[in-house]
């Protein structure tokens, strides 16, 4: 050969994603009936990105006059949305639909600036199941007596819901799709960390030309989420978030007659039979704990490895962890980005070096963290028991906690000895063992051979501290109907 | 030590028979054609795998199954790689440097095979900083040409052989085909293995028949084993083929001949990818890989260098140990680096047709 030999021989040139596609102002009002409107007290707040503590915008903060304001509107709109044949509001989401698939490269760059994960999921795992999302409930908005709720299902009325920061907008997607389609009308309120997105789907429900009222987003903080959903005027409550904050909801609710669906923590165990495809189960458990950092509700946080195979899997599982590239978000190489807030970060931080003095053993791959903006290196904890506090709560970080099991008993058994049931995986070539596991695994989402793998027809949804209610799918209809 | 140094750990106790010691080159040199005797493999940490047909099974049955949607999606992530600027650069030189240039027609003339030869030590007449390719690759009875072209530049010359494409002749003439190669001067022997043999479950006469092959090439050209890996059409079937080339002795695994509809893939050359970095940890010996036929634009070479690089690693990253089977593609390439030059595209008639 010619060449000269570097010191590290293929290096990734910089190979940024433009910012110039989204224009982001510097400042947003509420969404309310319509509108954008400042928030009544005058409030405002910061969103900013995490990988560099850049401030992004400043955002109107909805207070409890808001949130009234934005209940009202959704109430006055509610009567002639529900009204509607549903073969017209299918016309209005698959609009929707479309708009997200036309605008998806500018709403992944700003949900990658504005929660800090890599462009690469926004652009090929987020954005596309937003719009696939829209585009289901689209279909189902005129066949609802079709749905196995009985002729001319009724729907709610007005939905208050509140999400997360991880998926912002596909939470907001998972959130919004049914309870339009079904003839609801909702109030928002996105995390407040990640505003952004979902003040730019109400500048495409406008685009689409969505009636008004029908759709209203109230950033702010849990004030204004404990707010929303104590509105006496709210039918319906849908929450994506912490177990902490669904207990409080579930308290706060408790004796009327709102329906509610949560969707909370997780623990996700993925089992590694030693019969497993090797390199895919490696390539699923990476994808399984460090997609979004870790930061998924339905992480696989949990490796239940066989004790025959542990020293290999590991050894393989830590090769291909030296091969994550960590680093600019909007970078399109980049595998591992910013940790969504400084407060989560303390959090991991936090757990982490509780694994530490508890006696697990923590390993990283070498990497360097850029010197601004929230950063964790990919983390592998072994020497995990059941008894280590990084066993049992949900970390929402890239750590994962690796135990051993021995027969399939044992793996089933670690498997549900947790107070969440959200996923599961499973690896194994034996057909028989998938289907014998899946069936005794207590977990929402059983996975065999894949992991975080997505699909709107798919219902989502936990047992026990995860939650209850389904999300996505036929199923996922039920929550925002009078059923 | 990797996954495989366990399965052979495992596997040992299984193995009844004792470990053969290796012929010396000159115990089979003289004999003829096709009564090479049993063969005997080389010598490493799994020789006692291929003692016996059951036993040489058994492992290749051990071997960890490989799930199909999972690794083609590793593959289709990888290809997501955004290669720009100083590495695209370094990428498109690298590709060039690994280009098996090849013709493989029953048109092929002195003629054709000479101006293949000048292509390959300059690519690009306009622009002599252009790495020389790897290798111009041809059949057998045209090797001497293209030795005569390529003479005093370090490109290679490969031969195809063993009745490539099918490999459908009894082995005396398989080996006679390769050392005609090999006394025409060829540097590389391309062997096709007998998939017939492999799809109805006799390893073993693949593996021997790998084993003589590479015996009859001697000590100085190097084996490539052409899989057919569209015949064999199951990943686990490509992963086995690739252990009993490596175990017989290969020093490149290759996925096709390129006269078969499904030829070099990401999915199959990751696999591939695999088998050699999984198999240098267990024995220690590294194993080169070349996908072949398919691959026609910069953007798909620069993919596979890309899963080179987070596969096996950048020990691989030479044209020693990886290689492209292809003919086409070269001008891509050429009009690529054109471009990184100059900033704009020539076109086909600024690169030169072969």
């Amino acid at each position: 050969m010619t060449m000269d030999k570097q010191s590290s021989l293929f290096e990734y040139a910089p190979a940024p994603e433009s910012r110039s596609v989204v224009d982001i102002a510097a400042s947003y009002g509420l969404f309310i009936d319509g509108e954008f409107a400042e928030a009544a007290d005058g409030k405002v707040f910061k969103t900013v990105s995490p990988s560099t503590e850049e401030v992004l915008s400043e955002v109107a903060q909805a207070g409890e006059a808001d949130v009234d304001r934005a209940v009202k509107a959704a109430r006055k709109a509610f009567e002639k949305w529900s009204a509607l044949p549903g073969s017209e509001r299918a016309k209005y989401l698959f609009r929707i639909a479309r708009i997200i698939q036309e605008r998806s490269r500018e709403l992944a760059v700003l949900e990658t600036l504005d929660n800090g994960k890599p462009i690469k999921e926004t652009r090929d795992a987020d954005l596309p199941l937003v719009a696939a999302h829209f585009f289901y409930y689209a279909g189902w908005a005129d066949k609802l007596d079709y749905a196995g709720y009985g002729p001319n299902p009724r729907p709610l009325g007005v939905a208050g819901q509140v999400i997360p920061w991880n998926f912002p907008l596909l939470m907001l997607a998972w959130k919004i799709a049914p309870a339009l389609a079904t003839g609801n009308t909702v109030v928002l309120k996105p995390a407040e960390t990640t505003p952004l997105s979902a003040l730019f789907f109400a500048d495409i429900c406008r685009q689409a030309g969505l009636p008004k009222g029908v759709v209203n987003i109230l950033p702010g903080y849990g004030d204004t989420g404990a707010a929303l959903v104590a509105h006496p005027d709210v039918d319906k409550v849908a929450f994506t978030g912490s177990t902490a904050v669904g207990k409080e909801i579930a308290r706060a609710l408790a004796g009327t007659r709102k329906k509610l669906t949560l969707e909370l923590g997780g623990k996700g165990a993925n089992i590694v039979f030693d019969d497993a495809p090797i390199d895919q189960a490696v390539e699923g458990i990476v994808t399984g704990i460090f997609f979004n950092q870790g930061q998924v509700c339905c992480a696989g946080s949990r490796l239940l490895v066989q004790e025959s195979i542990q020293e290999e899997l590991l050894e393989s599982l830590k090769r291909r962890l030296s091969t994550l590239r960590l680093g600019d978000p909007l970078d399109k190489n980049t595998d591992i980005g910013a940790i969504n807030s400084a407060e989560q970060l303390a959090r991991i931080t936090a757990l982490a070096e509780q694994g530490e003095a508890e006696g697990a053993e923590r390993w990283s791959p070498a990497c360097e963290l850029p010197s601004s903006g929230y950063w964790f290196a990919p983390t592998l904890f072994t020497n995990v028991t059941q008894a280590h506090t990084i066993a049992r709560d949900e970390i929402f970080g890239p750590v994962l906690s690796v135990l051993t099991f021995r027969t399939p008993e044992e793996a089933v058994a670690k498997a549900n000895n947790t107070q969440y049931g959200l996923s599961a995986g499973i690896w194994t070539e034996k057909g028989s063992r998938i289907l014998a596991v899946a069936d005794r695994l207590r977990a929402g989402v059983v996975w065999a051979n894949t992991f975080n793998k997505f699909d709107p027809t798919s219902p989502f949804g936990g047992y026990k501290e995860s939650g209850f209610g389904r999300e996505g799918g036929r199923h996922g209809l039920e929550a925002y109907l009078d059923v | 030590m990797g996954v495989y140094s366990c399965y052979a750990r495992r596997y040992a106790p299984l193995v009844t028979m004792p470990i053969t010691a290796p012929a010396s080159p000159a115990d089979s040199a003289g004999g003829p054609p096709g009564t090479t005797g049993p063969a005997v493999g080389p010598a490493h940490a799994l020789a006692d795998v291929t003692a016996s047909d059951s036993a040489l099974r058994r492992f290749l049955h051990g071997l960890p199954g490989v799930d199909a949607v999972g690794l083609e999606a590793r593959a289709a992530s990888l290809g997501t790689r955004s290669i720009k600027t100083t590495a695209k650069a370094y990428a498109i030189d690298l590709a060039i440097s690994m280009i098996d240039l090849t013709t493989l027609e029953g048109a092929d003339t002195p003629g054709k095979v000479r101006a293949l030869g000048a292509k390959a030590v300059h690519p690009d007449p306009t622009d002599r900083t252009t790495p020389q390719v790897a290798a111009v690759c041809v059949y057998p009875d045209m090797v001497a040409t293209a030795k005569e072209a390529v003479a005093g530049s370090g490109v290679k010359v490969a031969s195809v052989a063993t009745a490539f494409p099918a490999g459908r002749a009894p082995l005396g003439v398989k080996l006679a085909d390769v050392r005609e190669a090999v006394a025409a001067g060829a540097d590389e022997i391309d062997m096709v293995i007998d998939r017939g043999a492999f799809l109805s479950g006799r390893y073993l006469k693949v593996y021997d028949e790998i084993v003589a092959v590479k015996e009859a090439c001697g000590t100085d050209a190097r084996l490539k084993v052409i899989f057919e890996t569209g015949e064999l059409a199951t990943y686990d079937n490509i992963r086995r083929a690739s252990w009993i080339g490596m175990l017989a002795g290969a020093d490149f695994i290759k996925t096709s001949t390129g006269k078969v509809a499904v030829n070099a893939t990401p999915a199959n050359t990751l696999l591939m990818l695999e088998a050699v970095r999984d198999f240098r940890a267990a024995t220690g010996v590294q194993v080169g890989v070349k996908p072949a036929g398919g691959i026609r634009t910069s953007k798909d070479a620069i993919k596979f260098l890309v899963l080179v690089n987070e596969t096996a690693g950048e020990d691989w990253l030479d044209n020693h140990w990886f290689r492209f089977g292809a003919s086409s593609l070269l001008n891509d390439l050429l009009m690529q680096r054109q471009k990184l030059a100059t900033g704009r595209y020539s076109g086909p008639d600024y690169v030169t047709v072969d």
